[in-house]
């Protein structure tokens, strides 16, 4: 099967005041029809510059290089006005903040409309009647009412769910969910969770999902991207990535999560990775983890390994593998 | 009509309820918004309710105190009734107010989200022209540009405008800083929204309370002008009634018949006063940043 949306070799350079800073390095992943694709990492690793160039939104400081693939388009060298036709059509996005993600002025029905009416050239009516149909995918409460509301009438979750049926109006092939949940709580996540799964089951739209929760991802994804520091340090199945981590770093994202389940009523302390994600300027010519890393050695400090098939469908890129705890109790050697 | 829609005109309607309740509950404003009401009714049917023909003169009867027979306030040193010269006065100083204020909220709107929106060097020329403009104070630049253009009413609007541009630009441009980075604007780029819909939709749309408040506080700012622009004889010309014009000839008379240049000054006053009571009331309702 072809991918429906292939990035390969994709780098990311912001010109600032203080020099060149590499955001994302030689980053390459695909994702099938209908497939529910996580990038997983802490702030700061690049996941959402990433998802910002395949759209083509990042500023004009940032320089860009690769392939973007969407089916058989390549969205690098579209005209501006070309890549226009594709926001909101073929591809489509939801950010993490709902709460300012929809014009004050406008109501609800009307900012959904208005990509119908740009994209699948409706009228204003036929648009309201679709904007309701799609308030009712997103199982807005009592859509033809709300949909003459604005947005300072709904609250999070319900301006979340408008966002939703704006991203999927046209049903895109991809959408691009740039952690759809964090500014929810948690009963409100299972339900856009749920919307999710379900636009992707009756629409076939791929799934692009940026997060740091790794529970949202076991909950939805089909696969990981792990990323850190602009790299991609281990990929896979979500089942066998989380059964099996090879990649420290993942390893102790993994560590951080709460388990009640596992920990069988004792307190057991979450463990912790040290540092911070650090700043690159150039291609690294060292593990990028290495310094937060306890199974780091002189191999490591020397160059940054490869990403290889470490099991039957899992990459990785380490020199010591392996889904053994780290115990960071000894201390960072740096 | 729908039940939805319904719906809508009833938010509508319940928000303009709240607007106008709070509105009323500021007496200044209210004094300011009758003021208003009275100088435009004034001026739209000051043909019809002049006593006399503003422009005929009788030297039978110059420099006739207020209140004397046949003249509430008076006449003039060409025999004049002052109350009819008031009245079509009110004219020239409204349309001064008014044409003045939109053209150069046009353009000064036109510019700001121009140079807001798109930064760069076009930003730097936008903000480097309006430094320059604001350099000269706006009486002394409305003055300038007339005597340049030449003396008319519409000059006289055109260099008032033009001298009140660079205000609109500065306040649009801020605003549309503050704008272009909210995550709907943001929203409406990823959902393919070209550079039109961003700008009037989401952005332009957004701004408008700061506008409608500068607009009000324009408009008394070009009465002033213009009646300052006619005092100096660039503005208005005779025959045509100007408050201006009456000051600026009553100053001859002033130890002579001092109600002369008495009342055009309070209807200057007045009217500027009405507008700038109306522009704090709402500024009051519509920045939010003011609402307690």
């Amino acid at each position: 099967m072809t991918p429906r949306l292939a990035v390969k070799d994709l780098s990311v350079r912001f010109g600032t005041d203080e020099g060149e800073i590499l955001a994302v390095d030689r980053m390459s992943f695909s994702v099938e029809p209908g497939e529910v694709l996580a990038l997983v990492g802490e702030s700061g690793c690049g996941k959402s510059v990433t998802a910002m160039s395949v759209l083509r939104l990042l500023p004009s400081i940032a320089s860009v290089s690769g392939s973007i693939l969407l089916d058989d388009t390549e969205l690098t060298t579209l005209s501006t006005a070309e890549m226009r036709e594709i926001r909101g059509r073929d591809i489509s996005m939801i950010f993490q903040e709902p709460m300012t993600s929809l014009n004050p002025s406008f109501t609800i029905g009307f900012q959904i409309g208005e990509v119908l009416r740009r994209h699948e050239g409706m009228s204003r009516r036929q648009a309201r009647e679709r904007a309701i149909e799609l308030l009712e995918l997103v199982r807005m409460p009592a859509p033809r009412s709300r949909v003459d509301e604005y947005p300072h009438q709904l609250s999070g979750g319900m301006r979340q769910r408008v966002m939703i049926a704006m991203a999927v109006a046209c049903s895109p092939k991809v959408l691009i969910a740039d952690e759809p949940t964090t500014a929810l709580d948690v009963t409100i996540q299972a339900q856009i969770l749920d919307i999710l799964r379900d636009l992707r089951a009756r629409v076939g739209t791929s799934i692009v999902l940026i997060t740091h929760d790794l529970g949202v991802v076991a909950d939805i994804a089909d696969r990981v991207e792990v990323m850190y520091a602009g790299h991609k340090v281990e990929s896979g199945p979500v089942d066998d990535l989380f059964a099996n981590p090879q990649h420290p770093y993942t390893v102790g994202l993994l560590g951080a999560v709460p388990r009640p389940d596992l920990a069988g009523g004792i307190q057991v302390r979450l463990q912790e990775i040290p540092g911070l994600v650090p700043v690159l300027r150039s291609e690294p010519e060292a593990c990028v983890f290495a310094p937060r890393c306890v199974r780091a050695t002189a191999e490591c400090r020397e160059a940054m390994p490869p990403l290889e098939l470490l099991q039957p469908r899992q990459h990785a890129a380490c020199f010591h593998p392996g889904s053994r705890v780290a115990d960071y109790s000894e201390g960072v050697s740096a | 009509m729908t039940t939805a829609a319904l719906a809508v005109d009833n938010a509508r309607a319940w928000r303009a309820r709240r607007l106008f309740r709070r509105f009323a509950s500021r007496p200044p404003a209210v004094v300011g918004l009758v003021g208003v009401i009275l100088v435009v009714l004034i001026a739209i049917f000051a043909p019809l309710i002049s006593p006399y023909d503003p422009a005929h003169g009788d030297y039978n009867h110059v420099f006739l105190a207020p209140f004397s027979a046949g003249h509430v306030l008076g006449t003039d040193d060409l025999g004049r009734d002052v109350l009819s010269r008031i009245l079509q006065g009110s004219r020239s100083s409204l349309s001064a107010g008014l044409a003045a204020t939109l053209l150069a909220a046009v353009v000064g709107v036109s510019f700001g989200l121009l140079a807001g929106y798109y930064r760069g060097p076009l930003d730097t020329i936008i903000m480097r022209a309006t430094d320059v403009m604001l350099a000269f104070p706006f009486l002394v630049l409305a003055v300038g540009l007339a005597a340049i253009l030449g003396p008319s009413l519409n000059n006289a609007i055109l260099a008032l405008a033009i001298s009140s541009v660079p205000g609109y630009v500065r306040i649009t441009r801020a605003e549309v800083l503050g704008l272009r980075e909210q995550d709907y604007v943001q929203a409406a780029i990823v959902n393919g929204a070209p550079d039109r819909v961003i700008l009037f939709r989401h952005i332009l749309r957004n701004c408008v309370s700061p506008l409608v408040v500068q607009a009000s506080i324009t408009i008394p700012t070009m009465i002033i002008g213009e009646a300052a622009l006619s005092f100096l004889g660039i503005g208005v010309q005779p025959p045509t009634a100007s408050w201006g014009i009456m000051l600026s000839s009553a100053q001859g008379y002033i130890s002579q018949a001092p109600w002369y240049a008495l009342i055009p000054g309070v209807a200057i006053a007045i009217t500027a006063l009405s507008f700038n009571l109306l522009g704090d009331g709402l500024r009051d309702i519509l920045d939010p940043r003011a609402t307690k």
